[in-house]
């Protein structure tokens, strides 16, 4: 692996900006953000798939016409799935990318002094 | 049965379409690589595209990749043969992508290079790492790579009308199977050796524009036939199918109540969870799929196309539905089966029947028939040369480069060993699809997909985000799950020991279930977890550049 940062003096650099207050800041908007929905999208997708697979008088209740329960989960997985990609894409941009920015910008700076 | 007779009628005008606009798309694909070749001068290029795609761009080109026969030709027929069980690989294979988004697609473009196993040895000792991610990318590859051109081979003789016992250009079908693979194989060896990742990108995009329109013509046409109600739609569908009201529930193909065998059912269930554990956590772990990410200039821009493709994708499965549901109303599953077993020419069959009422008679059924019969080529020849791309560049980048070379190979060098590769694994692909032509393709690709997300998901994200993690770690997750995946289908009633499978007259299974992933995926987790706790190897120093640049893109390539 290349890096753009001299050798020496780069192990210790990550490691400060790792324990340091900002990036942890960082990690932690991003850390509780992306694991609870990985869990609630999952189980709302394992419950679905149980359903179908246990409890089919209920999928088969007829809602309107020959739209039964089934159809309307199922497409609720893609309401849920979109909404979801809106959403994390709205937070990343207004809760993590500008954190993320500023510590790289603070890196990109010391490794241009160092050179 | 009345499309039935009218296909024989129209054969040789759609065929001759088919044959003509097919090979418009490879000649315009063509030019394309051919012009892409021009520009393709650093190892960067070869590998991502130069890296200048826009999130727009790459999230059509994602989604091409994605949307393989097995999306198209393959849920299609499953919904007209059995329904509702059908849609249930729509919804895996797209919720699939917020795994994708939230966990990987950002620090993969951050912290790696090329190839899925830049970020999988990033602070792990180069060459047992790299070989292990090797190995699982190429056997990956190749299973979802004969899949595809299994599927084209049997497709052929079916879109060309080509029947045992007639001939084509003096072909008997088993000959136009045999010249169809190596027709394919060969042009997608073209795309890779000549256009890189900058050709192979292009021709994704033009794909999916093909097989977006196609599908979206489609869609409006059965729509419109129900005046726009998915009710009527949904109830004909029902009515045709001879099932009644269960053919819009789920449980008429997986999840099956056996009466009497409570064991039977019980497998029958496992098996539909295990189907639908592999095809959500199966997709971030597709080489084809983590090398896109590559070809764009940012972490923000591989999310932008993450998006793109998720809104793409998602619609495209929505489409299905009205595909799958029109097929089983207006062809009828008799006339689907008579043509193929498994309902894999259910989509080119709706489309001629489409044709046929609202584009002027059977020229218009021939017509629409050649237009999409011609999609369904161009989708699976894009696929084939994604799945060639990502495979040979793990061979050079990781396995030649990193391991043989131990690193000091030029990019000249590398490259040039990318396009040896990608010949060679195009070679062994036609030829391992030639002899597997008896194989199903649906077994096929959903052990690609178990196997990604039991070899390669666990290291991806234990590799991201748990300090601890090693060396040792990363072998066994690797070819633990690996294994465990290949060993469970080998010994499965898909292989052996039932009418469908791939050897029926023997018996050798033990494993109840069709797809193992409800084993293999806990256990290449499991595997990951005990290989990192058993070795003493723990670099914090390596995990902190890791987290540093994965989370702010910083010394990102």
């Amino acid at each position: 692996m290349t890096t753009d940062v001299p050798a020496s003096s780069s192990t210790e650099r990550y490691l400060a900006v790792q324990q340091s207050e900002e990036f942890g800041v960082l990690r932690h908007k991003l850390r509780s953000f992306i694991f609870p929905m990985t869990i609630a999208f999952f189980l709302w997708y394992a419950l679905y798939v149980l359903l179908s697979a246990y409890a089919r008088g209920f999928m088969s209740i007829k809602v309107a016409g020959n739209i039964n329960v089934a159809l309307i989960f199922g497409l609720l997985q893609f309401v849920t799935t979109f909404l979801i990609a809106w959403y994390y894409s709205w937070y990343a941009a207004h809760k993590i990318d500008p954190l993320a920015d500023d510590i790289r910008a603070e890196l990109d700076r010391d490794t241009r002094s160092v050179r | 049965m009345a499309h039935l007779l009218a296909a024989e009628a129209s054969t040789s005008t759609s065929r001759g379409l088919t044959i003509t606009l097919f090979l418009v798309f490879v000649a315009i694909t063509l030019a394309i690589t051919i012009w892409a070749s021009r520009q393709t001068r650093t190892a960067t290029d070869f590998y991502a595209g130069g890296r200048q795609f826009s999130g727009f761009q790459n999230g059509m080109a994602i989604s091409g990749d994605y949307m393989s026969a097995a999306s198209f030709l393959g849920i299609a027929g499953l919904i007209a043969l059995f329904g509702y069980d059908g849609f249930l690989y729509s919804i895996g294979f797209l919720v699939a992508w917020l795994v994708a988004l939230l966990l990987v697609a950002e620090f993969l473009r951050n912290s790696g290079r090329y190839t899925m196993a830049d970020v999988l040895a990033f602070r792990m000792r180069q060459r047992p790492v790299r070989t292990a991610a090797s190995v699982s990318t190429i056997v990956v590859s190749i299973f979802y790579l004969i899949a595809q051109m299994v599927g084209a081979g049997a497709l052929v003789s079916l879109l060309l009308g080509i029947k045992a016992g007639t001939t084509f250009l003096g072909m008997n079908a088993n000959t136009a199977k045999i010249a169809t693979i190596i027709l394919v194989g060969a042009l997608m060896i073209i795309y890779v050796v000549v256009g890189g990742m900058k050709g192979t990108t292009y021709v994704q995009i033009v794909k999916a524009i093909l097989l977006m329109s196609g599908a979206l013509i489609m869609t409006v046409l059965v729509l419109a036939h129900y005046k726009f109600n998915l009710s009527t739609l949904l109830g004909d569908a029902a009515g045709q199918s001879g099932k009644g009201d269960k053919f819009l529930e789920p449980g008429l193909r997986y999840g099956v109540e056996k009466p009497g065998d409570a064991l039977g059912t019980f497998y029958s269930k496992m098996d539909l969870l295990s189907l639908g554990i592999a095809l959500v956590l199966g997709t971030a772990g597709l080489p084809h799929i983590l090398t896109r990410f590559y070809t764009v200039p940012t972490s923000r821009i591989a999310r932008k196309s993450v998006l793109w493709a998720i809104g793409i994708i998602g619609t495209f499965y929505l489409f299905t539905l009205a595909l799958g549901f029109g097929a089983a109303a207006l062809v009828g599953s008799k006339a689907i089966t008579a043509q193929d077993k498994a309902g894999n020419t259910a989509a080119p069959q709706l489309a001629q029947a489409l044709g046929i009422d609202y584009l002027g008679g059977e020229t218009g059924g021939a017509i629409l028939l050649a237009i999409i019969a011609a999609v369904a080529f161009a989708t699976i020849l894009a696929v084939v040369a994604g799945l060639t791309l990502a495979s040979s560049s793990s061979v050079a980048h990781d396995f030649y480069a990193n391991v043989v070379r131990g690193g000091d190979a030029s990019e000249r060098d590398e490259v040039r060993v990318a396009r040896i590769a990608a010949l060679i694994i195009g070679a062994v692909a036609i030829a391992l699809s030639i002899f597997a032509q008896s194989l199903n393709v649906a077994f096929l690709v959903a052990l690609a997909f178990a196997v990604a997300a039991s070899a390669n998901l666990p290291a991806i994200l234990y590799s991201l985000f748990w300090r601890r993690f090693n060396t040792s770690g990363a072998m066994w997750a690797i070819y633990g799950g690996l294994l465990a995946a290949v060993i469970l289908v080998f010994f499965s009633p898909v292989v052996s020991g039932s009418a469908t499978a791939m050897f029926p007259d023997q018996d050798w299974h033990w494993f109840p279930l069709s797809n193992p992933g409800i084993i293999s995926i806990p256990f290449g987790f499991l595997c990951g977890w005990i290989g990192t706790v058993i070795s003493k190897e723990d670099d914090s120093a390596k995990y902190a550049e890791l987290e540093v640049r994965s989370l702010t893109g910083f010394g990102a390539h």
